[in-house]
């Protein structure tokens, strides 16, 4: 057979650029990352998610250290939701989780603030200070409630 | 009344096209899995389907970014947005016009070759001497060719896709003074790999699936005349293209890509 | 035997000696390359049996076919070389394919076989840079290079000039005689029939009839005789109506 060694070449180069390009995309643009094992596991209940999703990203002074896991119902009907954190940190287990939003419209993330405990969270503990997720509506019908209050005891301060 | 005559016709023709196609795709499978297996020619096809489309890809890539990066911005500059071009031009890529566009590219370029290919050698007796020499022509040709477009498929698509964003940067930052790090951020922060890149990988394989099966299908199939020939590899460039688009339609829907 | 709405063979029924040069004869879509192409089963017929050395094909399946076809070896008219590789991966192809003989056993057989065929030089060449009748000699190299038992020819000498015509004649009868294979030839050149055949089929009017080249040539039907006799009678008149076109023997007058 006429064996072309050029053309194995140009072959394997172009399949090689290919596999980068996609890795390029897999990892560095879409943040696909390998380190699957290892990692911190723990959970925190909240009342409100606010639009939380799986693989969001769980930060630390605006520093990615992990991602959402998994959500489920707990049997209190409270979020239950799984984080897989770098397996690196030290935790103390008065650490708190709150959900935050980026930016005025953007995407819901999970924000660890570190307590001052001596002692450290394991892999399976409970995150057990949380802050709920902050939804806009509610903000707004608190704002009008509390107006129509003053309009009801005090008509003065209305005008 | 012979317009329903023509449509029942119509029908009844892309069901047994559709039928026969299946049979050839299950002949392609057995002869996958049946021994020697065909490097040579395989290697052959990477070379004709892949690395000979890459110019026609990548400047497209590059254009079709550029020009997404033009409209992207002219647009987004009206909401005060134009930190979110990165977004814009990955999203648009990633999902839609890298998969598709290299499809229809491919359509054009490697498989009307490929059906224009085997319908020659069907023209010129080449598959029955293969056959009279007991040899399979669909285990030596056929199966090489489609295997090929489909490990091509996902490749091209990326390097699309990549020379895409380069053209949307060059577009955005060179061109129009957005800054290179916002350009780059909002594309990463847009860009998920389950939601977006893994659709996109899955689309352009699909996509490769389906102009191998039916580029070379029509090839196969065609009359043995040389009006025979260029009427497939028409064919293929019409059918595939559509086909595509059809199934992009419902892949899209389905992954929620 | 039918294609779509035509019906090129109805009621046909022949048989071929074995060792035998047998020539297969007709004019244009008489049916000849069918017969040819239904005993290498790359066409079933609608009814009937195919016997090939014994054994009926005509209900066998293709990759069952593959085993029979060991034993033959097909000259297309085109030649049906792989026009991607060159005359020497052509014909070391089936080599390769069906025996475990060494590189080197195989270059020397593939050079035996070009010698046979009087081809020198063109294991390098690709098959469009040969002339015609090269192409037919390297085509008739590879059928029977695998030692088949039975060959078949697919009118070998169309579109040749009388001097590649006879080198070809001469080539199939010593492939016949040294190596003793059945051949059948569809043709329609007469004097090479008359002059190779042991025996011979005439297809006309979509029938059969069979026999030595002198047993034909004195046949009662004078159609039949009629068709070899056509050497020496050359009034020959093809009227179109249209355009009064009238073709006598060699000249062609347009009235």
């Amino acid at each position: 057979m006429s064996r072309s060694p050029a053309r194995d070449l140009v072959v394997g180069l172009f399949v090689l650029v290919g596999l980068l390009a996609i890795t390029y995309l897999s990892m560095t643009v879409g943040g696909l990352s390998l380190r699957r094992s290892g990692g911190l596991a723990l959970f925190a209940n909240f009342d409100e998610l606010g639009g939380l999703k799986p693989r969001a990203e769980v930060v630390i002074s605006g520093v990615k250290v992990g991602q959402v896991e998994s959500i489920v119902l707990d049997k209190d009907y409270r979020a239950r939701v799984n984080l897989n954190v770098d397996g690196t940190l030290e935790l103390p287990i008065d650490t708190s989780a709150s959900i935050v939003t980026a930016g005025l419209l953007g995407d819901r993330y999970v924000s660890l603030q570190l307590g001052g405990d001596d002692k450290l969270l394991k892999s399976g503990d409970q995150i057990s200070i949380t802050e709920s997720a902050v939804v806009l509506e509610r903000l707004i019908g608190k704002l009008i409630h509390s107006t129509d209050v003053n309009d009801d005891g005090d008509k003065t301060k209305a005008e | 009344m012979t317009f329903i005559r023509e449509l029942g016709w119509a029908a009844q023709n892309f069901v047994f096209h559709l039928g026969r196609i299946t049979v050839f795709g299950a002949q392609i499978l057995r002869a996958v899995v049946t021994p020697p297996p065909r490097i040579r020619p395989f290697i052959n096809e990477m070379f004709n389907l892949g690395v000979l489309s890459l110019v026609i890809i990548c400047v497209s890539g590059l254009a079709v970014g550029m020009v997404l990066g033009l409209q992207g911005h002219n647009t987004l500059v009206r909401f005060g947005a134009e930190r979110s071009l990165g977004a814009v031009v990955g999203l648009s890529l990633i999902r839609e016009l890298g998969p598709v566009l290299t499809a229809l590219l491919a359509t054009g370029r490697a498989g009307s070759a490929t059906t224009a290919e085997i319908g020659t050698m069907v023209a010129t007796e080449q598959l029955d001497g293969l056959r009279m020499m007991s040899i399979n022509p669909i285990h030596l040709v056929v199966t090489p060719k489609t295997l090929a477009m489909i490990a091509v498929m996902p490749l091209l698509s990326a390097l699309f896709i990549v020379c895409g964003l380069a053209g949307g940067y060059f577009v955005g930052v060179v061109l129009m003074g957005l800054d290179g790090g916002v350009y780059v951020s909002s594309l990463e922060n847009a860009v998920d790999y389950y939601d977006d890149v893994f659709g996109s990988l899955l689309k352009a394989v699909v996509f490769g699936v389906l102009i191998g099966l039916i580029s070379t299908y029509r090839g196969y199939t065609c009359k043995p005349t040389s009006a025979g020939v260029s009427a497939a590899t028409t064919s293929t460039v019409v059918v595939g293209s559509v086909t595509v688009l059809i199934f992009d339609y419902f892949i899209t829907a389905l992954w929620g890509v | 035997m039918s294609f779509e709405d035509r019906a090129v063979l109805r009621s046909f029924s022949c048989g071929f000696p074995r060792g035998k040069i047998s020539v297969i004869l007709g004019g244009s879509g008489s049916g000849k390359t069918t017969i040819l192409r239904l005993i290498g089963g790359l066409v079933h017929p609608q009814r009937g049996r195919i016997l090939v050395a014994g054994e009926d094909i005509s209900t066998l399946t293709e990759t069952q076919m593959y085993g029979v076809r060991h034993k033959l070896g097909m000259m297309f008219q085109g030649g049906a070389l792989l026009d991607s590789l060159t005359i020497f991966d052509n014909l070391a192809f089936p080599l390769r394919e069906h025996t475990t003989l060494s590189e080197a056993d195989i270059a020397a057989e593939v050079h035996r076989q070009l010698d046979a065929v009087g081809l020198e030089d063109v294991d390098d060449l690709l098959p469009g840079q040969l002339s015609g009748g090269m192409v037919k000699r390297a085509a008739l190299a590879r059928a029977i290079i695998r030692q088949p038992e039975i060959l078949l020819v697919d009118e070998p000498f169309s579109g040749l000039d009388p001097i590649s015509v006879k080198r070809i004649e001469a080539l199939l009868d010593s492939i016949n005689q040294q190596l003793h294979i059945t051949m059948l030839v569809s043709s329609h050149h007469i004097p090479s029939t008359l002059r190779m055949a042991d025996h011979v089929v005439l297809l006309f009017d979509a029938q059969a009839f069979a026999g030595t080249p002198a047993e034909l040539q004195h046949h009662l039907d004078p159609h039949v005789a009629g068709f070899f006799n056509e050497e020496k009678d050359t009034t020959f008149t093809f009227e179109s109506p249209k355009s009064g076109i009238r073709v006598a023997s060699q000249a062609v007058t347009v009235e």
